[in-house]
């Protein structure tokens, strides 16, 4: 065997290193553009999904715009930080697009003490109204997403689609499935009280409780990081839907009164 | 050509780098719960160390034996990222089902394994003929335990529900729960390993 000098080892390794570093550079650069494509329309499409729309990915943005209005970013005591008009393309107040919110990011900030922009998607479809919430948290190996798609009284879940990194395929990957996910369809994020209390994953559900579903069986940590995410995430929207149910349901019964008093008035005359 | 032959034939069975080499036995415990991983793991790991067989063997002569396993473990994980950077723009779905491997890849003992007792020391190109035989061989066992664990853990192939097409169930057929779990592909690796050495002689130990 030959005898190397240190010499030819420390410029053979930062030759080997430095001619590594730069073609993987030279590609991440270019195919950048393409790959934050493929993933802006893979979220539209996972947003999509949840609110049962199936759509393969280049077909996403045009539908994304045909059924989501708004979006909005919320911050943990209700208010409403932005909102953006998704079929103009317009900002209608503050400056960042739901769309592009980093929710890792917001979620630290909110830990830090620092007021973290939650998003929302307002979707309006066959005549149905009503919001999506992403939420992310962390599996077993790595992070784990969920898109929830509510009614119109923020409340009971009409969709739901979970996607992950990187866990194991056939036990905690299985969250991707029709027979996970399923079950999530109906259930109610509040308890009578109006407070959130999401949707407890764990082993032997009771199919009835509006409260939880099954977990996967040989995917007990990524059940527990799904159960936590919904958990944590949702609860930071508490304010805002409160103030949501509050400003929509109590208003109505009075214009109704109103109409009802001027239907009186003209009978009466 | 005949010795290059057995270099990518001995690998399926004689040398295969689960059963004989006792090699890659964490990833098959992680990806056999269903056929389509375990596929789509052997064709990654097959490229894989194909490749860097290839590669490392090119180089054999200027590699420094005290920095050997470094530079082996650039050309490995470089060579990973790279397909999964062209994957993610151009094919992005199949990037999405390997990203889940490409970890599993790295650290992969077969590559490591084969460019070390292999590729150091033999020609190019039977130094791929090798990888994509011992690629292979993994790949095979793969296979059989996804089969195995899928069919009798899930009661699917694929995907596509077996047994509940063959009406297993309404005959009070259950799926068995602990075929999914990693143990039981352990057990069913000492099993293959067992029936293997039953029939071959030249790997009975006594």
């Amino acid at each position: 065997m030959k005898s190397f000098s240190n010499k030819y080892i420390f410029i053979y390794s930062a030759v080997l290193v430095a001619i590594v570093a730069v073609i993987l550079s030279v590609v991440a650069m270019g195919l950048k553009d393409r790959q934050q494509e493929n993933i802006r329309n893979e979220k539209m499409q996972t947003l999509l999904a949840a609110i049962n729309v199936t759509i393969d990915r280049d077909g996403a943005e045009a539908l994304y715009k045909e059924y989501f209005t708004r979006e909005l970013t919320v911050g943990t005591d209700g208010s409403i930080l932005s909102e953006y008009d998704i079929a103009t393309g317009e900002m209608i107040s503050g400056t960042e697009r739901a769309f592009n919110v980093n929710l890792k990011a917001e979620q630290g900030k909110e830990k830090a003490g620092q007021q973290g922009a939650f998003p929302v998607y307002l979707f309006q479809k066959d005549g149905q109204t009503g919001y999506v919430i992403p939420t992310q948290g962390n599996g077993l190996w790595g992070p784990v997403y969920a898109n929830i798609a509510l009614d119109a009284d923020l409340n009971t879940i009409i969709g739901v689609t979970f996607s992950h990194d990187s866990e194991t395929p056939g036990l905690g990957a299985e969250i991707t499935t029709e027979k996970f996910q399923a079950p999530f369809i109906g259930k109610k994020i509040l308890d009578e009280n109006g407070t959130v209390v999401s949707i407890a994953v764990k082993k032997h559900a009771n199919p009835e409780g509006e409260h939880e579903v099954d977990a996967i069986s040989g995917g007990t940590m990524t059940s527990n990081g799904v159960s936590a995410m919904l958990g944590n995430d949702l609860a930071r929207y508490q304010a805002y839907i409160t103030n949501t149910l509050q400003s929509s349901v109590e208003p109505q019964p009075a214009v109704e009164e109103a109409a009802n008093n001027n239907e009186k008035e003209a009978s009466n005359e | 050509m005949s010795n290059n032959l057995k270099l990518f034939t001995t690998p399926l069975a004689k040398n295969n780098p689960i059963t004989v080499q006792i090699l890659g036995i964490c990833s098959c415990l992680a990806v056999t719960a269903q056929l389509k991983p375990a596929v789509v793991m052997a064709l990654s790991v097959t490229v894989v160390v194909a490749l860097s067989n290839f590669i490392i063997s090119l180089l054999r002569n200027t590699i420094p034996p005290r920095i050997r396993i470094i530079v082996q473990l650039v050309v490995v994980s470089a060579l990973v990222i790279l397909v999964n950077q062209v994957l993610m723009a151009f094919v992005y779905d199949v990037s999405k089902q390997l990203s889940v491997y490409v970890g599993l890849i790295i650290t992969n003992c077969i590559v490591m394994g084969r460019l070390e007792a292999f590729a150091m020391s033999h020609k190019p190109f039977e130094s791929l003929l090798d990888g994509i035989g011992n690629g292979l061989g993994y790949g095979i066992i793969l296979v059989i335990l996804g089969f195995v664990r899928e069919l009798l853990g899930s009661g699917t192939l694929w995907g596509y529900p077996v047994m509940e097409k063959l009406g297993m169930y309404k005959i009070g057929y259950e799926n068995n729960g602990l075929v999914i779990m990693a143990p039981m592909a352990l057990i069913l690796v000492g099993i293959i390993i067992w029936i293997q050495r039953s029939k071959d002689k030249d790997l009975q130990e006594n």
